[in-house]
């Protein structure tokens, strides 16, 4: 694999082509915020929390850190303004999951009554049993915003009981919907 | 069975078929698309039919179902060829006379007739009636002189030509570069060069490539994917099968969603007759191409139109868009190059081929090229399908083609482009309708849906059927338009309910910015816009619900109330009003008027539609606002009579 250079916040960074920009950054010492992002997983890119800006041939987009592959030449911008204002309104939008990030981005009340009290449908606890337990026990019922994590129940049930998802959860929720 | 090998055995069969279609001297084409069957069509043409057979005429006289004209307001329709006379809501009993008269005889029978309202006078052909003479019908003219079953009948407009034109004639390069001359774009929504799309999925590497018809059109109140898959789906193989051959693709799939049994199963009986007669399979018309096309049934979700959520829904995955930044024309169906297209973008390709791509450019603007069929419903007197070149004006459509509004109604705004589309003012009935401008002004082209409303119609009430729509059908995978659309839907449903607060349209207008920008895919990124395009251009409504506590149009019934104007009232009260009430809500008092019981009352509005127009007493005012404060029985001393 060939190294890549790219700049993060103005410094120049090396990078082993193939690799995200959230990879990247890690290294580099740079932390971008996630909600949905486990190394043992498949990038998913639904809690846009790790949303950058980058700017490619003078056109600057916004895109999923977790998943946009490093470029040469690339400039990426992980706390720009449009950044910033993305990040609190989804940490107002999920409230109250998500609050690690309420400080940093100076976030004290949401100003929406949020949906499900602590999940943000990140969706660790149905990839991981898919992806590295290989069980599929858990899906996601439902679609738009009725969706939620919920466990295959009945004849069809997998669940083996192993609880490794509980502590994936920072919500609690899988625990609850067990009980 | 004859298997078509080369272009003269074609040729030989479209001669064959015509001398065949000609042995009868009349045909009666009767439209069974879906409105006009909604009409009772098929009961129509099954009159028809055994009253050929009754009367011996099966050697004379030919009677053709036929897949939509685009008349539905007026249907069922019934065009008698060759003199193209054509009826409309004709019905069984019409039936007789129709034979009598214009089949045998050399009259028409003038009631049926359309009545141009201006003049005042009856037409005779399709052709002199306003709401067809303001069209440029192209896509769907074969619509009206084929059987959508019958492959002969496609073969003898001249179908399949364009196939062995191009695989005869034109190497694959010749064909894509033609459809990029001609500028052939997208015409489901994005409006994207099929022609550069093709390119691309031609020079990706991988084997084998993948095209697909998209047909998952599901926007609410369009369907011209549907009438052209119905009326005229060998039109959609053709281009398929052309596109296929100019890309390098071996394997097709149409993607038909379930809620049209009907498309799903014309487009099945086409791939199925166009594989005997060998349009399909191996050495196509002996030009060594192979390619085969599969039906996939959608499962019922809007978001599985989005490309890469279609294509994860074919590979048996849930219909959910990928987030990955490759394209489908690199990495696609089961990591292959893929190319979609939707399904009026593919009937093009044929008349491109055939006609050229000069012929093409004739038509439309500058940078959206040849013609659109746009689904004209809503508060619009001639309700339809309308096929129009590109570049046509709001107001041709609305009023030229559609004959304006039902009487005494005034225009308000057009919703263009379906969910993920804006709504239109007055003001900008004059724009140009092409891919760019209505993007300009915050709608968008869209798969071509349009709907007319009129006063009565609540801009916020509009925007949140929309984003209801939307946050059920949205994946939900995404933060932004999932939890976005939640919280548009509540300060909507608030706002309606006269419960909104100072702040919300500033709220609403932030939330669409953030969706805009960080929304996985394109159904969330475009899902503001009905909120967004109806705060632009009626703001003055949202105002009005939050400080006034009033609905302008009378639409939002917490906002209104059903009141009865005793000065217009008849006398004696005709009762109609309290008839038509279902949960009693309507009592007649010691003066013998009649009273709404606002407590009792649940805002249905069928008081409302049952006072007769002479009267028009029961009127929408108002909520006095709080509603507490009032009576909520009748107190006598108020009543004027």
């Amino acid at each position: 694999m060939g190294q890549v250079t790219l700049e993060i916040n103005g410094k120049s960074v090396q990078a082993s082509q193939g690799i995200t920009i959230l990879q990247a950054a890690k290294s580099a010492g740079v932390e971008i915020p996630t909600l949905c992002d486990d190394g043992r997983l498949e990038p998913y890119g639904a809690c846009r929390m790790c949303m950058v800006e980058i700017e490619k041939k003078g056109r600057t987009r916004l895109v999923a850190s977790c998943l946009y592959p490093v470029e040469e030449g690339l400039s990426v911008q992980t706390e720009s303004a449009k950044v910033t204002k993305i990040r609190k309104m989804l940490v107002e939008l999920l409230w109250p999951a998500g609050q690690q990030y309420a400080k940093k981005y100076g976030v004290t009340r949401s100003r929406f009554a949020t949906g499900m009290a602590d999940c943000s449908l990140c969706g660790l606890c149905v990839r991981y049993c898919a992806e590295v337990k290989k069980s599929n026990a858990l899906y996601f019922k439902g679609r738009g915003i009725d969706r939620k994590p919920a466990l295959v129940d009945g004849p069809h049930a997998t669940c083996s009981s192993c609880g490794e998802c509980f502590s994936l959860c920072s919500g609690g929720w899988v625990v609850a919907s067990r009980a | 069975m004859p298997s078509v090998r080369t272009a003269a055995d074609l040729a030989d069969l479209r001669t064959e078929t015509l001398a065949a279609q000609k042995a009868k001297p009349v045909w009666i084409t009767v439209c069974t698309g879906t409105g006009c069957c909604a009409y009772g069509a098929e009961g129509l043409a099954d009159g028809f039919e055994s009253e050929i057979d009754k009367r011996g005429l099966g050697r004379q006289v030919g009677l053709r179902r036929t897949g939509c004209h685009g008349f539905c307001e007026r249907g069922p329709l019934v065009v008698i060829e060759p003199k193209g006379i054509c009826y409309l809501h004709a019905q069984a009993k019409d039936i007789p006379t129709i034979m009598d008269k214009t089949v045998l005889g050399d009259e028409v029978v003038t009631r049926l007739l359309y009545l141009d309202e201006e003049t005042g006078k009856r037409v005779r052909t399709a052709a002199e009636i306003p709401f067809y003479k303001h069209q440029k019908r192209i896509l769907l003219e074969n619509n009206v002189l084929i059987e959508a079953t019958s492959i002969l009948d496609y073969i003898g407009v001249g179908g399949y030509s364009a196939l062995a034109k191009a695989l005869n004639q034109m190497t694959p390069d010749a064909v894509i570069q033609e459809v990029k001359r001609a500028n052939l774009r997208g015409r489901g929504g994005a409006g994207f060069s099929a022609g550069v799309k093709w390119e691309t999925t031609r020079n990706a590497s991988g084997a084998p490539k993948y095209a697909i018809v998209n047909g998952d059109e599901g926007d609410p109140g369009a369907y011209m994917d549907r009438s052209l898959l119905e009326g005229n789906p060998h039109s959609v193989l053709e281009g398929l099968i052309i596109g296929a051959y100019a890309m390098g693709a071996t394997e097709g799939f149409i993607y038909v969603r379930q809620e049209y049994p009907l498309a799903r199963k014309h487009a099945q009986m086409a791939i199925d007759r166009a594989r005997e007669y060998g349009f399909l399979g191996a050495n196509i018309l002996g030009s060594g191409f192979d390619f085969d096309v599969t039906i996939h049934r959608g499962a019922g979700a809007f978001v599985s139109g989005e490309s890469s959520a279609l294509v994860n829904a074919i590979e048996g995955h849930v219909g959910e868009p990928r987030p990955k930044y490759t394209h489908l024309s690199e990495k696609g169906l089961w990591g292959k190059p893929t190319c979609l297209n939707n399904v009026e973008t593919w009937a093009n390709v044929p008349f491109i081929v055939n006609r050229g791509a000069d012929w093409f450019r004739s038509m439309g603007t500058a940078n959206s090229k040849g013609t659109k069929i746009f689904s004209l419903v809503g508060k619009v007197k001639n309700s339809g399908l309308v096929e129009v070149p590109m570049g046509i004006t709001l107001r041709d459509i609305i009023f030229k083609i559609g004959g304006g509004l039902p009487a005494g109604k005034k225009f308000k705004g057009v919703q263009t482009g379906g969910p993920s589309g804006g709504v239109l003012p007055e003001a900008l009935l004059d724009l140009p309708v092409d891919f760019d401008e209505l993007d300009k002004v915050g709608s968008m082209m869209g798969s071509g849906g349009m709907i007319v409303m009129d006063e009565d119609t609540c801009m916020v009430d509009m925007a949140r059927y929309y984003v209801n729509f939307l946050a059920h059908e949205s994946c939900g995978k995404c933060v932004p338009c999932r939890e976005g659309l939640r919280q548009m839907l509540t300060i909507l449903d608030r706002i309606a309910g006269g419960q909104g607060r100072e702040g919300d349209i500033e709220l609403l207008e932030e939330l669409s910015e953030f969706m805009e920008m960080a929304s996985l895919c394109a159904l969330g990124k475009s899902a503001p816009n009905p909120v967004r395009s109806s705060i632009r251009y009626f703001r003055h409504e949202y105002e009005a619900h939050i400080r006034e506590k009033r609905c302008p149009a009378g639409a939002c019934s917490a906002l209104i109330q059903y009141e009865i104007d005793q000065t217009k009232c008849s006398h004696p009260p005709c009762g109609a009003c309290a008839r038509a009430c279902a949960v009693e809500a309507i009592q007649k008092i010691d003066t013998g008027a009649y009273w709404v019981l606002q407590e009792k009352c649940i805002k249905c509005g069928s008081c409302y539609t049952a006072c007769p127009d002479k009267f028009h007493a029961v009127r929408k005012a108002p909520v006095a606002w709080p509603a507490w404060q009032f009576p909520s029985t009748p107190v006598r001393t108020e009543i004027t009579v």
